[in-house]
């Protein structure tokens, strides 16, 4: 039996965005077990509700994460809207899901360049992020940020989008679709990407569905799950399905977020055309009493908000369920067997935010 | 094909525009939405802290009676709830952002009008500041 050694990955490694510390015990090149460990970069936001009132508290909810922020944001409206039983005017649930599709968009390009990167494809990196900078200013100009936007409150948005912004938005949006499709053919075509990428960290369908994987994750293993389907916001108007790969390897968790990137595109565009006039928030009176749990769907997977009121404008308790810790043990199950150099692209496969997980 | 397709991109990278600006030597693209900075026109403020009630991150401290009000920066998250809240609108965003700092200092203003020697009897502003947590 050839002798076992332990080699420390992370938490500061040029290919991880965020701090997770995984031990990797090796038999020659290939990984035998993969013990993750996380606690880098915790801040004690859940505990922080307690010291800011319901309405200030959304703005440390949207940062608990630095790229799906405004997702984040929604989910604790949507929350506390719950605990209120406050109904949202509909151009305001329109904003939302417009906010969040282009927060979808915005994640899974950069996703995309940083799995470029993970495997040394630079040039490619730089290319994607490119077109995500048309992303970040259409974001700027209409939510008022380019990560952390502050659009939405409990009660409805913030700021409208005016129809000149919505017209501008489509435009670029057919521009921005043109340069998607040509990145992506590379990433789904190359011959040295799919060499990287074909076969490795593969997750069958039943282990997704038994360990609890969220998101892309899930989906690229065939499981044909997606919360946006509950009908959130305004997902119930509008027309589309979960996309699901079947290989359950990283190219096809590449698969469904490059075909994701355009079905965003879409419900962008279903949305400017259905989105109907009218006030865009409602006056919130009152504390919130009682508990509610608000289900979300990130760029990463399904995120659950829980929050419960005792009747002071300080919430008792909120709890976060974010997308990467459902994920971390169907990464240590494709960890297993792997070779030492797949360990980067497998790790970023399921789009770790160690932030989130955290909080 | 896959030569085509690499010339096409080369050749778009060498005679179009870079995609990064030359920060700080050129400004950073502004909207009219943009969040900056916090600008208070002193003369209008009434210093009933509602901005300091509303601050998430508790960088504005409001002192009604020496008639000053001060903003630490680096606290300051940019997200506009003093803005939306006040009263008589001497809260603006500016949309340009502020020079990086090499110390932590804060910016205070003073109003020029003198201290009111009794307090006004208005029922707005005989309130007491809120100093919870």
């Amino acid at each position: 039996m050839p002798k076992q050694i332990i080699i420390p990955f992370g938490p500061q490694h040029p290919v991880l965005p965020e701090p997770i510390h995984l031990d990797l015990v090796l038999e020659d090149e290939k990984v035998v077990e993969a013990i993750p460990s996380i606690g880098y970069i915790h801040r004690g936001l859940e505990k922080l509700v307690e010291k800011r009132d319901y309405n200030q508290y959304i703005y440390i909810a949207e940062r608990i994460c630095g790229i799906c922020s405004f997702i984040h944001g929604l989910s604790y409206a949507q929350a506390v809207e719950g605990l209120m039983d406050i109904e949202v005017p509909e151009r305001a649930v329109y904003l939302r899901t417009i906010g969040s599709e282009y927060s979808r968009l915005h994640s899974h390009l950069l996703w995309l360049g940083c799995f470029a990167d993970s495997m040394g494809f630079e040039s490619l990196f730089m290319n994607t992020w490119r077109i995500r900078e048309h992303i970040l200013n259409r974001m700027e100009e209409s939510l008022g940020g380019r990560v952390i936007q502050g659009t939405c409150k409990v009660g409805g948005v913030r700021r409208d989008i005016d129809g000149e912004t919505l017209d501008k938005m489509i435009s670029e949006l057919a521009g921005v679709e043109k340069d998607i499709k040509e990145v992506t053919a590379t990433f789904l075509k190359d011959s040295s990407i799919r060499h990287r990428t074909k076969k490795v960290g593969i997750l069958t369908k039943k282990e997704a569905f038994d360990m609890g994987a969220a998101g892309p994750t899930m989906r690229g293993s065939g499981v044909e799950k997606d919360t946006r389907m509950i009908g959130y916001a305004a997902y119930g108007k509008i027309d589309f399905a979960p996309i699901t790969a079947s290989g359950g390897d990283c190219y096809a968790r590449c698969e469904v977020r490059v075909k994701e990137l355009h079905q965003s595109i879409d419900i962008i565009r279903q949305c400017i055309k259905k989105i109907p006039e009218g006030p865009i928030e409602v006056k919130v009176k009152a504390n919130p009493t009682g508990e509610y749990i608000s289900r979300v769907e990130q760029p990463r997977g399904e995120a659950i908000h829980y929050v419960r009121g005792n009747g002071t404008k300080n919430l008792e308790r909120f709890r976060v369920r974010t997308p990467t810790f459902a994920n971390i043990p169907p990464l240590v199950k494709m960890l297993g067997g792997c070779d030492l150099a797949d360990v980067p692209v497998i790790v970023l496969s399921i789009d770790p935010c160690i932030s989130c997980t955290e909080r | 094909m896959a030569f085509f397709k690499l010339a096409k991109t080369i050749t778009k990278s060498l005679f179009g525009k870079p995609a990064t600006l030359m920060y700080p030597v050129k400004p950073g693209k502004q909207y009219k939405i943009t969040k900056g900075h916090v600008v208070n026109d002193i003369e209008k403020c009434i210093f009933c802290a509602s901005c300091q009630r509303v601050c998430p991150t508790q960088a504005i401290c409001v002192n009604k009676n020496d008639r000053s009000w001060e903003i630490d920066r680096l606290r300051c998250c940019t997200c506009n709830a003093c803005v939306e809240i006040c009263p008589v609108k001497c809260l603006t965003m500016d949309t340009k952002y502020t020079a990086p700092m090499t110390t932590r200092t804060k910016d205070m203003m003073k109003s020029s009008k003198p201290v009111p020697a009794k307090p006004a009897a208005k029922a707005g502003e005989t309130k007491e500041e809120n100093t919870d947590d």
